[in-house]
């Protein structure tokens, strides 16, 4: 039996479609209703309600809390001062991603993570090796619940509860409280849109919620599933584990591995040449930096419209427009006298709504990866394996100012 | 022939585009695209033509006219860097139809909810529903090509004309028999009678027959009524609700997202810029000469007009060839439709569904039976607005919240039948009894609706031609009836976006493909002028 998150109450009475998924061990809901493209618009006409609980969540505290985090996590926690966040990534000791993961320094020397994978005993573990006696870490996972509020009338809605989230900039964080609601509200998400996360212990989850949705009312929040999160987060070139990239911690061929830099994560590790941080796999990553040896580039591809719907034209079929979101592998080759000429592949697929055109994330060899360059991508119409035309674009597809802008008042200006 | 005069010279331009409505826009976006020097004259303060928003009152934005996007082609999207320009069309996905007593239909995106929403009616209506869904789908894909290309000329006698004639009539022939035989059924056969084919419901009945007479001067039992119904039909092809969408900001903001696009090509545009006469010289355009007596010279001259003020107002029409001035005389206008739109204090509540928003994110069709809707149709052919008139509602702020301020509402309604031509009275007298009717006829469907209204415009087929520009108000630039579309929009030979007049081209809808938000007249224009002109640079 799965579990059920702390806003189960509220959002299965929600769910018009009545399909379930697990994550995590949790139900959640993949589409509240039909039209998963109403879903997705709402994170970037409107604003979005999405329950994120499912994440695996971490208090690291204590005198020696940064000292665990500096050398666990490759991109430098020292530099993610208290009231802020920082998108960060687990590496191995041969420089292979673990996993990503989201930090808040929400006190002094009080960290909270969010995790895919379960680290409870991986972080104890490390604490124990470097001999770290004064930092504690605690699985909080069943204490909180996370709501997610997205869009460009997030902010709208959460001003109606509380003034403090109208001053955070991009990746701060913020402890308050929305009547007498301890909670923990971030400028962060996985939507490439302005955005929020607020954390809610688990007892107070449902008084939170429903202040949120009555606080939405005006501005048409609508709940959303995890498949217009998945469609929004293909938009902002967010890559998802299992999906994009697999962890380090069970690959079975070194394949299998990904580097930060090979999954465009090196803007984490920009200070790594002339720094000496001591972290979990620094030297491979140095190694892998200096001597150019990354394997592969993650990139965009746009598909080209006019071949598309040619293809599809000549199949005498209609485009397949609906085909919106996909996660398997999808081939690519070099376009040129050699057929079929594999190159790399792509791992997530989507027609956008917002560029109406299809477009995926890829892996590339580093000559095909300059944005503009044409290459095959390998799709299937009527059952049969036939190359369109793609061109390699760079990451994200889009991004919105209101992502970053500061705020002045309670309006986006 | 016009004189040129002593009058100001102003600037010089490749490519002057007479009309800033969305086919001016695209038609002037593939034109800068391409390197002519373009520019676009607007009469009005605003471009868009009847595609534009107004915040009438404070944070209630009105949709004045054209109100939904149907059918706008991808590929103009992508060739005009839509997206990056601010586009956003944000789906409809409901269609609902409120009955009598309580009864009503409410469609959505999943065909298998349909399925039962359908059945709660009848069976076998349901499931006719889904195999005529599909019949009309592949009759669309088969017309598809013919939306997006350059129509064939039917009376020329050169070989290449002929050729393409008999291309065209071998594709129509080489459709598949259900096909042909359902195409011939639309082009035939009334919306109702097709329908008796098919459904046992009325209300099922009456909300497909709707899209048979949108902005048509035909009744749902009048011939002609299957063709409108396919040609609106067209616009939903990749899904029953799929393509018909809701841009962002009201279709006003989506001609500023065209309007933006023009200008990143290094195209200009100007506003307040009305435009007298083409100038033209020995059977070719030099320019045009503005109301305040500017000429601005250039050689191509784009009309994005009507056709009637392409042929007979633009030009002098002695200058044109007779058979060509007495078809465009023969054209027909039908103005029919009207508007009327509410800002709202609330959502309008349906007794049964009072708690629902989701039904208005969509189109709400008030016109319950086949007879409903042929009582409104014959107040029109007797001269007078229909006194239980035909709606199509949309409240735009349960799609965009922008629309309206928060937890107030905007409702566009447009309204059938308002003939342009009363029999008794005229329309700026008739204005409020206009409103007045439609809100009546609302509070039917949705009691209180009258309270809860805050603000009304209302938009007679009069302020559709004074203020747009449309004659006789009509919303297609031209009815849509078979001997007006294809082959013969405007008129047979002339289909192809050229003049008699070399160098002065037409692309507005009163060209094929024509009438609703497409962009596909603006886009085949353009081709045709762009291919006109690279002959032209060719070395010979």
């Amino acid at each position: 039996m799965p579990k059920i998150t702390p806003f189960h109450a509220r959002v299965e009475p929600l769910n018009q479609t009545g399909i379930w998924k697990n994550w995590s061990g949790y139900l959640v809901c993949p589409n509240y209703q039909y039209s998963v493209v109403t879903e997705y618009y709402s994170i970037r006409n409107a604003a979005a309600i999405l329950d994120t609980t499912p994440l695996f969540k971490y208090r690291i505290q204590g005198a020696q809390a940064e000292d665990l985090l500096g050398y666990v996590l490759a991109r430098d926690t020292r530099k993610c001062n208290t009231g802020t966040a920082q998108y960060s990534v687990l590496c191995n000791a041969a420089g292979f991603v673990i996993q990503d993961c989201v930090v808040l320094h929400v006190n002094n020397q009080e960290y909270w993570l969010t995790t895919a994978e379960p680290s409870l005993r991986y972080f104890r573990e490390w604490a124990r090796q470097l001999n770290l006696t004064s930092v504690s870490i605690e699985d909080i996972s069943s204490d909180y619940g996370i709501v997610a509020v997205q869009g460009p009338h997030s902010l709208n809605v959460i001003s109606q509860l509380t003034s403090g989230a109208e001053s955070l900039r991009f990746f701060e964080v913020l402890q308050t409280e929305i009547e007498m609601i301890p909670v923990t509200i971030s400028r962060t998400g996985f939507t490439g849109d302005l955005g929020y996360e607020i954390w809610v212990p688990v007892q107070h989850a449902l008084r939170l919620w429903d202040m949120l949705m009555s606080a939405g009312c005006g501005y048409n929040l609508t709940p959303i599933g995890t498949t217009a999160l998945k469609m929004a987060r293909v938009e902002a070139g967010l890559l998802l584990m299992g999906v994009d990239f697999h962890s380090a911690r069970y690959a079975w061929v070194p394949e299998q591995t990904e580097s930060p830099f090979e999954l465009g994560w090196g803007w984490m590790l920009r200070t790594l040449a002339d720094d000496d941080r001591e972290f979990l796999g620094r030297n491979a990553l140095r190694s892998e930096l200096l001597s150019q040896s990354s394997r592969w580039k993650t990139v965009g591809l746009e598909v080209d419209w006019h071949d598309f719907e040619r293809l599809h034209r000549e199949a005498g079929v209609p485009t397949a427009k609906h085909e919106i979101y996909r996660e398997s592998t999808m081939s690519i080759y070099r376009r040129g006298t050699i057929e079929w000429d594999y190159v790399g592949y792509a791992s997530s697929f989507l027609f956008s709504p917002i560029l109406q055109k299809p477009i995926a994330l890829a892996k590339l060899p580093f000559d095909l990866a300059t944005a503009g360059t044409e290459i095959d991508l390998e799709i299937t119409i009527l059952r049969r394996p036939v190359n369109v035309l793609a061109r390699v674009a760079s990451l994200p597809f889009f991004n919105p100012p209101r992502k970053t802008q500061i705020i002045t008042g309670n309006r986006l200006q | 022939m016009t004189k040129l005069v002593n009058t100001v010279r102003g600037e010089d331009f490749d490519a002057i585009v007479i009309g800033g409505g969305h086919n001016g826009l695209v038609n002037a976006g593939y034109l800068a695209k391409h390197g002519l020097k373009t520019v676009v004259l607007e009469r009005r303060p605003i471009v868009g033509g009847a595609a534009i928003t107004e915040e009438l009152i404070p944070g209630f934005k009105f949709t004045t006219f054209s109100y939904a996007i149907s059918l706008l082609r991808p590929d103009i999207v992508q060739d005009l860097n839509l997206v990056e320009h601010g586009m956003m069309v944000l789906p409809l996905i409901r269609t609902f139809q409120p009955g009598w007593n309580g009864d009503y239909l409410l469609l959505g995106p999943d065909v298998d909810e349909n399925y039962h929403e359908l059945a709660r009616h009848s069976a076998a209506d349901a499931e006719a529903y889904r195999d005529l869904s599909h019949l009309i789908k592949r009759v669309c894909f088969a017309l598809k090509p013919l939306m997006d290309s350059i129509p064939p000329n039917s009376i020329s006698e050169l070989p290449a004309d002929r050729a393409e004639m008999h291309q065209f009539e071998k594709y129509i022939g080489s459709l598949d028999l259900e096909v042909q035989a359902m195409l011939a059924k639309f082009a035939n056969s009334s919306v109702a009678d097709i329908l008796d084919e098919y459904f046992e419901t009325e209300l099922v009945k009456a909300m497909l027959a709707t899209s048979g007479i949108i902005g048509s001067r035909v009744g749902p039992r009048s011939q002609g009524s299957g063709l409108v119904w396919l040609y609106h039909k067209m616009g939903e092809y990749d899904g029953i609700f799929g393509e018909w969408g809701f841009h962002k900001g009201g279709n006003g903001e989506f001609t500023q997202v065209l309007a933006r696009a023009v200008q990143a090509f290094g195209g200009v545009i100007r506003i307040n810029t009305s435009v007298d006469r083409v100038l033209y010289q020995d059977g070719r355009a030099v320019g045009v000469r503005l109301t305040d007596g500017t000429e601005i010279r250039g050689d191509i001259v784009v009309s994005a007009l009507d056709p009637r003020r392409t042929f007979t107002e633009l030009v002098d029409p002695h200058d044109l060839p007779e058979e060509l001035v007495q078809a465009i005389y023969k054209f027909q206008f039908h103005g029919t439709a009207a508007k009327v739109n509410f800002a709202l204090q609330d959502i309008p509540r349906f007794p049964g569904l009072e708690h629902r928003q989701e039904i208005f994110m969509g189109f709400t069709n008030i016109g319950p039976s086949i007879d409903y809707l042929e009582q409104a149709f014959s107040d029109c052919q007797a001269g007078r607005f229909s006194s239980r008139p035909f709606l199509d509602c949309c409240v735009q702020s349960t799609i965009d919240p922008d629309m309206s301020p928060p937890g107030n509402h905007i409702m566009s309604c447009f309204v059938m039948y308002a003939p342009y031509h009363l029999a008794n009275g005229d329309w700026d007298r008739e204005r409020d009894n206009l409103g007045d009717t439609v809100q009546a006829t609302l509070e039917e469907f949705f009691p209180g609706f009258g309270d809860s209204v805050l603000h009304r415009e209302i938009v007679t087929p009069l302020d559709i031609e004074r203020i747009v520009g449309l004659s006789e108000g009509d919303i297609f630039a031209g009815a849509l009836s078979a001997p007006q579309m294809f082959l013969n929009r405007p008129a047979a030979g002339w289909n192809q976006y050229r003049t008699p007049i070399s160098g002065y081209y037409q692309c507005g809808s009163g060209t094929h493909p024509g009438g609703c938000v497409i962009g596909g007249s603006g886009k085949l224009a353009a081709k045709q002028i762009l291919h006109d002109r690279s002959l032209l640079l060719q070395p010979r």
